[in-house]
Order: structure tokens, then sequence, then C-alpha cells
């Protein structure tokens, strides 16, 4: 199990490699020009200053092994700076956003919470009601409670989140009057009422997103609960007399959480690039409106890292998926 | 053509097996008098008991077709600009009333919903295309397996949305000066959808395609001397259509989602240019006095890909052997 998990992480790296090499071939192909916003009195040559300015002057390979530097190399050392307070990155030129001037991570620090915390609420509220949705489902399959989670998973597969983000606003911002309809990031919880208002406010958007992550699970669930159900373990189960509930629950659970535990580490990275949408619905500034804002800016090295920054995502919790499931299942053998 | 052949040439073999094993009598007879029963006529029966999906098959039907042929009777132009007559509630002149500038609404629905389907359909073609592809060339010759299976995981590991947006500000404005602007955005979109949703497709058609290859009726063809291009067309394609068929509709489902996305973020087509998705994220501006605006384009959105679904999930069951006829 380590070899193959040092074999996958070892692997990992040309992958991210590569994905970082696409992801800065399409912008450097890509005939955008980042003086375009530059008023025409400007003289050719100080225009010619500033491009070198922004680190445009030189070749691309020699821009592309720059980036991958500070990326690799320089960021982690800030991020031990900040941590232990040691001077490792004093001095040493960082990923700059064309947009601000400063420090490309340092934004991406100042907005991940907010993702966080309203993806990461979304996520865990989409569990919370999936599995036991998905539980019942398969026990009683084909009753009207199954087939009432079959049409209502089929809808949240079908609405997107642009549609329903804005039709629950309709209906609870603008003609209940219930919830604000913009998230506003900079409350402050520190007494009971504030946290009202924060829950208020988190209610929408957190929904939007459970709805499509509950209608995935949900199904996933059902399936893998069907498949153990009629096994024959379960038969000598039921046999030997334990109860029914002991039969679903610690003997079917057990095996049927295999496959959907990797399918919710699968899940996150996929959320993190759907919450763009939701984000920019109900006016979170969270890492998604960070990206849309940037790419309308030509801000390039902003969206550069942003998008790798998904990337690495993508690309670690399939890893930890392929562990998970290894160590999860003891007859899953990666030899 | 290869399907009716195939399904031709199946069918002499079903009708005949039970009656060599079967004692001569009249039975017998009946059961060889009764026409032969193609394929496809099974999966139609199977497929026309599965209730959601022959009411999602109607239901996108009659959505293309109001879509596709109501503009020949509802004949107000979409772009025509009636200042007076802005912001009308509905009226027997305008069903789904006006927008802010006058234009009827439901001549821009029309409008709007033929680029999304064919922006959807167009894209889904695109991406099967590559899927199977690439799939069958995995699938059949062992030496792209491994190569063509870690591209597809490199595309699958890719930030799909993320990278969908760059592309569209970056690739916008060369293309359309190309194509003139409204061409070019549309082979922008069904390009950039299409490049990035073929991974599913490929993955489930090697699989087909690495089981199918190993079938007697493969090598009884190779034995004669048939080529390889030939071994693919007459008898692996065929033979993983049904895979290809439900990845179709579940490829039109995402594809019209991703481009309403794409215009809902303001990144689609131009504003006078009108798709679902665009005449949703317009209606945006005007949610607190008309609220009607963003349902009506959602609306269309959702029960086209919500009847998609349910026609992918019937077709899935219909064209399942183990499934069918029970």
């Amino acid at each position: 199990m380590l070899n193959f998990t040092i074999r996958r992480l070892v692997l990992a790296v040309p992958t991210l490699l590569f994905i970082s090499l696409v992801i800065f071939l399409l912008l450097e192909l890509a005939p955008g020009d980042p003086m375009a916003q530059v008023p025409l009195t400007v003289p050719p040559e100080v225009k010619e200053k500033m491009r070198e300015a922004l680190g445009l002057g030189q070749p691309m390979h020699v821009r592309f092994w720059k980036w991958i530097v500070q990326f690799f190399w320089i960021e982690p050392q800030v991020l031990v700076d900040a941590i232990f307070g040691t001077t490792f990155s004093e001095g040493d030129l960082r990923v700059i956003s064309w947009q601000t001037r400063s420090p490309v991570m340092d934004i991406v620090v100042q907005r991940i919470p907010q993702t966080l915390w309203v993806v990461g609420t979304a996520y865990v509220v989409a569990i919370l009601i999936a599995l036991p949705i998905g539980i019942y489902s398969a026990y009683r399959q084909y009753s009207w409670f199954d087939q009432m989670g079959t049409f209502v998973s089929m809808v949240g597969f079908s609405v997107p989140p642009f549609f329903s983000g804005v039709l629950v606003i309709v209906i609870f911002s603008v003609q209940l009057g219930w919830f604000p309809s913009i998230y506003d990031t900079t409350h402050v919880v520190n007494s009971w009422d504030s946290f009202v208002v924060q829950l208020k406010q988190m209610i929408m958007p957190v929904m939007v997103l459970a709805l499509q992550i509950t209608a995935q699970l949900s199904r996933f669930m059902r399936a893998s609960m069907l498949d153990n159900l009629n096994q024959d373990y379960v038969r000598t189960a039921r046999a030997k007399g334990l109860s029914e509930y002991t039969v679903v629950m610690v003997h079917v659970l057990r095996n049927s959480m295999i496959p959907v535990v990797t399918v919710i580490a699968l899940g996150i990275p996929a959320i993190f690039g759907g919450a763009i949408i939701t984000e920019q619905v109900f006016k979170v500034n969270g890492i998604g409106q960070l990206l849309i804002g940037a790419i309308q800016a030509n801000d390039l090295p902003m969206v550069q890292t942003l998008t790798f920054i998904f990337a690495v995502l993508i690309v670690l919790f399939n890893l930890i998926a392929d562990v998970l499931y290894g160590i999860l299942d003891p007859r899953i053998r990666y030899d | 053509m290869t399907d009716t052949d195939k399904s031709d040439t199946l069918v002499p073999d079903e009708g005949l097996a039970p009656a060599s094993t079967a004692l001569p009598t009249a039975g017998v007879m009946d059961d060889l008098t009764t026409p032969p029963r193609s394929q496809w006529r099974d999966v139609w029966d199977q497929f026309k008991t599965h209730k959601g999906a022959m009411i999602g098959a109607i239901l996108f039907i009659f959505i293309v077709a109001a879509v596709y042929l109501g503009p020949f009777v509802w004949t107000i132009d979409p772009t025509q600009i009636d200042i007076r007559a802005r912001n009308q509630g509905p009226s027997l002149g305008h069903p789904f009333g006006t927008d802010q500038l006058g234009r009827d609404i439901l001549a821009r629905m029309m409008s709007g919903g033929q680029t999304s389907v064919s922006v959807g359909i167009t894209a889904m073609l695109l991406a099967l295309f590559l899927g199977s592809f690439i799939g069958v060339l995995a699938g059949f010759f062992r030496r792209l397996d491994g190569p063509l299976m870690r591209l597809t995981d490199l595309f699958l590991a890719l930030p799909l949305l993320p990278l969908l947006l760059v592309m569209m500000l970056l690739f916008r404005e060369p293309l359309s000066a190309a194509f003139g602007l409204e061409r070019g955005i549309f082979i922008l979109i069904v390009c950039a959808i299409g490049i990035t949703s073929w991974m599913p497709t490929a993955r489930i058609v090697r699989g087909d395609v690495l089981a199918i290859k190993e079938r007697e009726f493969v090598l009884a063809a190779r034995s004669i001397g048939t080529s390889n291009s030939q071994i693919i067309t007459r008898h692996i394609l065929p033979n993983v259509l049904s895979p290809i068929m439900v990845s179709a509709t579940l490829g039109i489902a995402t594809a019209i989602i991703t481009e309403s996305a794409l215009s809902f973020l303001g990144l689609g087509f131009p504003p006078d240019f009108p798709t679902w998705g665009r005449l949703l994220f317009d209606g945006v501006d005007y949610l607190q006095q008309y609220p009607e605006r963003v349902f009506w384009p959602g609306l269309a959105i959702s029960l086209t890909v919500l009847s998609v679904n349910y026609l992918g999930d019937g077709l899935r069951d219909a064209l399942d052997p183990r499934i069918r006829g029970r």
C-alpha cells in the first residue's frame, strides 16, 4: 500500500507538470495583449518597458521555468515563513497579479475561507441528506419513496445551479423576503444575532449546491446498497437471527460505503469548479469569483495560478480516492 | 446501414434455433411463419415500457419542433425593437410579454432555443466522434492503448470549467474575426465543449471494444482476411453502438448546460444573439420587477435537460440485453 502511494505520488509530478504546461501554452498561444488597455498616447518604447516590467520580455520557456520555480519553490517558502516566522523567501520574486500588483497567492489565501465555508458546508449537508435517502430507497426499492427519490435526483441533475439559484432568490428573497440575496463576507459572527444572520445568508447558496451533490450521491448510494443487499452474506446474517437494523445498518451499509467514500473524495475538486457559478449567483467573493474577475481583466498570472490550483486539487483527490479504496477494501491489491 | 444488415443476419438464427430442438408439429410452423423480429423492434418494445423515457422522448421532440418550426407560425422577428411596447406583461400579441427593448420574448425564446439545441447537438456529435475514435483505437490496437488512456486521464484531470472560461476569453476575438461574430463564437463554443467532454465516451467504448475484439465473430472475420479498418467499421462499431447512443443523450444534456453556464457567466454568445443561457443572464437584471423573464429560459433549459436525461435512462435499459425481455 505504501509502495503504491509513493508510486502514485511520483506519477502525479509529471501529470501536474504537463497540466501546467497545457495551461501555460493555452494562455501563451492566445492572442490577447495585456497592453490593450493602455492609452494610445503612451509611446511604443514606454509600452515595451511596461511589457518587460510585467515579465513578458523573455522567451517562452524562460517564463514557464520562472513560473514553475515561483509556484513550486518560492511560494512554499513563503508559506513556511508565514507559519514559523523564518526568512527563507526574502528578496525572491513571487507570482504577481497584473491587476493588483500584489502576490497572487496572498489574494488567493484571502479568498479561500469564503469558498471553503460555503462549499464545505454544502458538501457536508449534501452527504447528510444523500446517505439516508440512498439507504432507504435501496431498502424499499420501487416504493413511492424510491420513485420520488429518483425523480428528485433527476431534477437535481437537470436544473443548472444558475437557474435553481436565481429561482430561490426570486422565491425566498424577492417574494418572501426571508433571506438576503447577496452573501456578505465582511459579516463577523460574535453574538447569537450575528450567528443567525450568518446562518440566513448561508442557507440559499448551501442548499443550491447541496441539491446537485445530493442528486448524484443518493443515486450512487442506492446503487451500491442494491448491489450488496442481494449478497449471500446478507442472507447469512439474517439467517443467524440478527435484527434487521443490524443487518442493514452494520453489515450492508459498511460494505456499501466503500465505493461511496471514494466517490465523495472524487467529487470534492469538481465541487470547487462547479461552485464558480453558485458563487457568481450569490455574489460570494470566493476563488470562483476571483477567477471570473481575473479572466475578465485579462490577468494571466492569476488565471494561470488559479486554474493550476484547481488541477492540483483534482489530481490530489484522485490520489486520495485511490488510496482510500485500497485501505477500506482489503480485497483490493494494487501490487 | 450496418445496423439493419446485422439485425437481418441475426434474425434467421434466432428464429431457427428453437425449431431445430422442438418436435416437428404445427406449432413450429407457426413459429416459422411469424415474421422475424428485428433487434431494434425489441429495443423499441422495451423502451415503450419505460414511462419516464417515453414522456422524455415526446417532450424532447416537442421542444425541438417548437424551437425549429415555431418561427414559421410565430413570425415576429426576435430582433425587432418596439420601444413603445417595452416591459409588457403577457398578452395575446405577446404571450410571454416583451423585454426592456420591446422585443417579443416568445420569439426570442424560440431563436435562443435554436442556438442552444444546435450547440448541444453539434457539440455532442463532436465529443462522440472524438470519444469513439479514441476509444476504438485504444481498445483495438494494443500499442495505442497505454498512451491514449494516459491522455484520457490527463484530460480528466484538467479543471474543465475554468479552462472553458479561459478558452472563451482568449479565442473569442480571432475566431469571430475569421468567421463572423456569430459563426465564430458558435464554432468556438462547440469545439471547446467537444474537446473537453469526450473522455467518458472514450473510456466506455474502449472497455466494450476490448471485450468484443476477443469474440469469435471477429476472429472469423480476421481469418477470412478482413482488414483492420473493415473489422472496425463492420463488426466492432455496430456492436458498441448502444453505449455510444446512451452517452450521446447524456452528451446533449451536458453540452446544453455548459453552453448556458458560459452564456450566464457573460462569456458565451453576444447579447443581441439570444440563447437560453443568455436570456436568463439578461433577465437577472430585472429579477425583482419581472421574475418571469428568468423563469421561462430557465424552465426551457431544465425541461430539455430533464427530458434528455430520462430519454438516456430509458435507452440504457432498452439497449441492455440483460434487462430487455424481463
